[in-house]
């Protein structure tokens, strides 16, 4: 038998399946499993008992009719899903330009020794831990200093939303821009090209499928969120579709958070139905992003 | 192109001294007006003593090899001589590199022009994920050089690294179609394309088969009659096939920190380095007494 056969046996004789099967890492492995099968279950129990719920508003004017307590039966999330697609439209402008400088900045300008610099890293990782309410307490600030009294409108909700998904952002693109192999960067370089040249024509470019990637997973989180726009003074509910950043606006978590603890029966069950309408937003986001991965994923 | 069997790539080790005849070259022995000099270089990656005083003079449309055991600085003392040390952090360098007499470390001086002037080769080949037209106009482009017709130019360079009729119906296919050996080879168009001085190849071929290899020596051959080449090889046979000149580096520890210092231990002759060595390292180190 060769040597590299040898070695592979011994390999395996000691990490193989036999060892494994001991009373205590088959019950840790057991146990493993519970807690997969459990966070599994849980999930699908909710959205099937949602579905059940709202199971008698699958119908089209779930989502062209306003919020009717006169005709509870129709009752529509029209302002709520038109609102939730202006927020995102404006939290994306607002973020991804700013989170793509930020990570370029970090990445390819920064000094990482110097003081300030470290203070920011350090500043990054805890940001995408702060609680969502905290940045609708930002939002609001921010919009008092730009002078508008009511924040409860496009701009209000949009810039919550950004504040809260800009780590994000930030982080994937840092990640997408580090996977740019230095090779790239030093032959652009070496061709006599600046460094902004070089982030601008090669890394940037490179980095553009997973910065997509990054920016639609913080966006579909920023769908699901209400309690920012809660903070920020959005309303509950609205009759009219969002007509620009000034206007007044609604939210579809913030429709659903509002009408499930209504005392009706019907806007009840309106609302387990929007909960759904709202899951496929968020998981045709998910989709999109992993699409655009797999599809312009580079090996290098 | 010239076609190379394996037996004129990989002569054996006994003829390594003749391997190179100079044949009608009739070089001085240092070279005279030389393109660039480094004068008593000293390289540090912070506290560590990379290279210490190297002096060394390329000569004009000449090929020099730097050659010597891994770890002795070679590539250290190749990317002083474009500056691309300066874009690794902690790294800083004493001493002179001149260009035409110019030093390229002076305050006053843009190493993005020097750059465009001397131009680089790494040893992995690193094209641009575009295609192989853009590739190459990618460097005239970003330094702003005067181009009547880019496509003239594309071809031109193309058919300078020996690559056009290979490529010529695919130019707008990605780069990375191509097999290792036309990428390097694209990497050299696209070096030339820039219109470069000088070219520093850091161990070329080392990603690449025989035959791959003998194309690119072919290439660096023929580039010799418009640049200056210098070239960092780990391949003896390959230094003394191409170069016209031979620098050997080692590297010796410190006798208080133990950290090897890299330093130039004989330069000379390509043909006297590989046939009647100076130094007692170099003759060792070429006949393989020392890996
Ligand atoms: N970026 C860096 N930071 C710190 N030390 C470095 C760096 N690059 C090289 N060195 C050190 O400098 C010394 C010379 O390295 P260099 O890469 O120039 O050697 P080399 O002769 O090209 O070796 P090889 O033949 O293996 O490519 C080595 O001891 C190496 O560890
Ligand atoms: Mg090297």
């Amino acid at each position: 038998m060769s040597i590299a056969a040898t070695t592979a046996r011994q390999v395996t004789l000691a990490t193989g399946k036999s060892k494994d099967r001991t009373p205590v890492s088959l019950a840790f492995l057991v146990a493993l499993w519970f807690s997969l099968f459990f966070g599994v279950v849980v999930l699908l129990a909710l959205i099937i008992n949602t579905a059940i719920d709202g199971s008698g508003r699958f119908d089209i004017e779930l989502l062209t009719n306003y919020v009717s307590v006169v005709r509870p039966e129709a009752t529509g999330f029209r302002a709520g899903i038109l609102g939730s697609l202006w927020l995102m439209g404006f939290t994306a402008l607002m973020a991804v330009p700013l989170g793509i400088a930020a990570a370029l900045y970090l990445e390819e300008f920064a000094d990482p020794t110097t003081r300030w610099n470290r203070f920011v890293e350090v500043n990054l990782q805890n940001l995408a831990a702060v609680p969502a309410i905290v940045y609708g307490l930002l939002a609001v600030a921010i919009m008092a200093l730009l002078g508008f009294r009511d924040t409860g409108i496009v701009l209000g909700g949009a810039l919550a939303l950004a504040l809260l998904i800009l780590p994000v952002i930030i982080i994937t693109t840092r990640e997408a821009v580090r996977a740019v192999p230095r090779e790239i960067r030093e032959g652009s370089l070496a061709l006599g090209a600046t460094v902004w040249q070089t982030t601008w024509r090669q890394t940037l470019p490179s980095a553009i499928p997973g910065i997509a990637t990054g920016t639609i997973l913080g966006l579909s989180r920023a769908i699901g969120e209400a309690a920012p726009l809660v903070v920020v003074g959005l309303a509950g509910s609205l009759l009219f579709d969002p007509e620009g950043v000034m206007s007044s606006v609604t939210a579809l978590p913030m429709q659903i958070y509002s009408l499930t603890s209504n005392s009706r029966e019907a806007l009840r069950e309106a609302a387990s139905a929007a909960i759904i309408v709202l899951l496929a937003m968020v998981l045709g986001l998910n989709a999109l992003a992993i699409f655009i991965r797999n599809k312009f994923q580079r090996s290098w | 192109m010239a076609s190379a069997t394996s037996a004129d790539t990989f002569p054996n080790m006994s003829s390594l001294g003749e391997a190179h005849i100079d044949g009608e070259r009739r070089l001085p022995a240092q070279p005279t007006n030389p393109v660039m000099e480094t004068r008593d270089l000293n390289v540090f990656y912070g506290d560590f003593h990379a290279v210490h005083d190297v002096n060394l003079a390329y000569g004009r449309h000449e090929i020099t090899a730097m050659i010597g055991p891994s770890g002795c600085g070679k590539s250290t003392v190749l990317r002083c001589l474009n500056r691309m040390n300066d874009l690794i952090a902690g790294a800083h360098v004493e001493g002179g590199v001149l260009y035409h007499g110019q030093d390229i470390y002076e305050k006053n001086v843009d190493p993005i022009a020097v750059r465009t002037q001397i131009g680089m080769v790494f040893q992995k080949p690193n094209p641009f994920p575009k295609s192989i037209y853009d590739n190459i106009a990618y460097g005239p482009r970003v330094t702003g050089m005067k181009v009547d017709n880019m496509d003239d130019l594309v071809e031109e360079a193309l058919r300078g690294a020996a690559l056009w009729d290979e490529v010529k119906d695919k130019l707008k296919q990605s780069a990375y179609g191509l097999s290792g050996g036309q990428q390097q080879r694209l990497c050299i168009a696209r070096t030339i394309a820039t219109k470069p001085d000088v070219i520093l190849m850091d161990e070329p071929c080392s990603a690449l088969d025989p035959i791959a290899t003998a194309r690119v020596e072919d290439l660096m051959l023929e580039l010799r009659n418009e640049y200056t080449i210098i070239v960092v090889t780990h391949n003896m046979q390959q230094a003394a096939r191409v170069s016209d000149r031979t620098a050997f580096f080692t590297a010796r520890p410190d006798e208080t920190t133990g950290n090897r210092t890299g330093l130039l231990v004989e330069y000379d002759l390509t043909s006297t380095i590989f046939s009647n060595p100076n130094d007692k390292r170099t003759e060792d180190y070429i006949s393989g007494r020392f890996g």
